[in-house]
């Protein structure tokens, strides 16, 4: 039985409230203004740069997909696809659904639409809880997407490499908003004025599969699914390992991104599908930054973090260990070190915390 | 009643930026629009009562820091989720190369 209860209609909610921990003033890197605007400045062209790379690189995957189909030498271009439908749509609906992919907010809004339907998240929902996320990061009983609750449910984070769990959820979601009615986990962060964007959203959505459906029915092949719907299940794997590491077995309930986040270095491929969110605690720190200038934020304010992992192999190598602890000790968590060169973590808010930090 | 309270020098604030002013236990945001016109608002964000001074002023618009909602700061309007109720604005006038608010 969990000590905590991540449920946002529990007891640990109203205590986050009353402990102050619920949209306190979280710790930030000293950064000059000057310095901070120009790194915040919105540009248009490296974003279309990659959705054009993007989206063409998807047409000829899927194009390879449909023309070698039913045979197995389709597979491999379906794998590359289905990560650049599964995975690299989670980051962009992640930049867009901030506003800084973009500079021109229509493009940023039409990209935000498109990878919204393609991770199957309610574009409007999922404004709204990534926003607490932002508020809240990690704060038990706040927080509606923290993706490693203590302790791990491994069964859990393994059916999510394939997106099961998550989209089985989705599935029944968006079945729920189409019927017209929000769940009441929803209700406590999405503000009544928006909940019929939510619906009419679900509807529209409803209406695709359904389409997709019909159609696959009708030309008796999973093909339409193979392009619309199923990359969310064998493409999540990219998506799901990278964001595991974003917080996973680091600290709870603390004010400070450098406790609770981790930044790794990552291959080109991977920061190309991931869209830069690797630098993690750099990004948590300032959302205002776009993903094209956060290598830049991170040589700005490294001397103030704890140094990134080193890899993604290094990064897991770290994280599952710990995790696998928490299963007997779900107090336990990874306190990252600081330089010498950092403003020392507040010891004193996070007295309760740090005191069952790994030794 | 309102009064006009000097709030700072004209070049106290860069054209597209704007400062924190705080007056009487409460808090403004003043803008330099990139026409040279000056403008005032609450300075707490309407989501989550963050300062908009640490935002983003592009045009004739304040990102909010933490949550990226926007405002047009000329009417106050709320023009971008999270944000949903519209700032406060204020007048403003510029003399002597001081900045007035009239709060």
């Amino acid at each position: 039985m969990s000590m905590r209860d991540y449920s946002l209609l529990g007891p640990d909610a109203e205590r986050a409230t009353e402990t102050g921990l619920a949209a306190a003033e979280w710790y930030h890197t000293d950064i000059s203004r000057k310095e901070m605007k120009d790194l915040m400045k919105r540009a248009d062209q490296p974003a279309i740069r990659d959705t054009v790379l993007l989206f063409g690189a998807m047409v000829l995957f899927a194009g390879a997909g449909i023309a070698l189909w039913p045979s197995w030498w389709s597979a491999p271009f379906w794998l590359a696809y289905g990560v650049l439908y599964g995975s690299a749509m989670d980051s962009r609906w992640h930049e867009c659904g901030h506003g800084t992919a973009f500079k021109t907010r229509r493009y940023n809004d039409w990209l935000y639409h498109v990878a919204s339907f393609c991770m199957m998240r309610n574009p409007h929902t999922w404004r709204w809880s990534h926003a607490r996320h932002h508020t809240d990061t990690i704060i038990v009983g706040r927080d509606p997407e923290i993706a490693v609750m203590r302790p791990p449910d491994f069964a859990r984070l393994v059916a999510n490499l394939f997106g099961l769990v998550d989209a089985w959820n989705a599935v029944g979601r968006m079945l729920l908003n189409a019927a017209g009615r929000l769940h009441p986990e929803e209700a406590t962060f999405i503000p009544e004025t928006e909940h019929h964007k939510v619906i009419r959203v679900a509807r529209v959505w409803v209406a695709i599969y359904a389409g997709t459906i019909a159609l696959a029915l009708a030309l008796g092949s999973i093909l339409p699914l193979m392009v619309i719907g199923l990359p969310r299940l064998y493409g999540a794997w990219h998506h799901v390992m990278t964001g595991l590491l974003q917080h996973g077995g680091l600290a709870e309930d603390v004010i400070d991104h450098r406790l609770n986040s981790r930044t790794v270095y990552m291959n080109p491929v991977s920061r190309f599908i991931y869209w830069n969110m690797n630098y993690h605690v750099e990004h948590h720190m300032f959302p205002m930054v776009p993903y094209h200038q956060l290598p830049r934020l991170h040589e700005t304010i490294k001397h103030d973090l704890p140094a990134p992992n080193r890899s993604i192999p290094q990064a897991l190598a770290e994280m599952i260990p710990a995790l696998w602890r928490q299963l007997r000790n779900e107090t336990y968590f990874l306190e990252r070190e600081l330089p010498a060169t950092a403003r020392p973590y507040r010891e004193d808010f996070h007295a309760t915390a740090l005191g069952t930090a790994a030794q | 009643m309102t009064q006009w309270i000097d709030a700072c020098a004209t070049n106290d604030i860069d054209e597209e930026d704007l400062v924190r002013f705080d007056h009487d236990g409460r808090t403004f945001a003043i803008y330099h629009s990139p026409d040279g016109e000056f403008f005032c608002t609450d300075g707490l964000c309407t989501h989550e009562q963050v300062h908009l001074a640490d935002g983003l002023v592009m045009d004739y618009e304040i990102e909010c820091p933490k949550h990226n909602a926007t405002f047009d700061y000329r009417t106050g309007e709320a023009k971008r989720a999270p944000a949903c109720v519209n700032l406060n604005t204020y007048r403003t006038k510029v003399e002597g190369g001081r900045v007035w608010v009239e709060v």
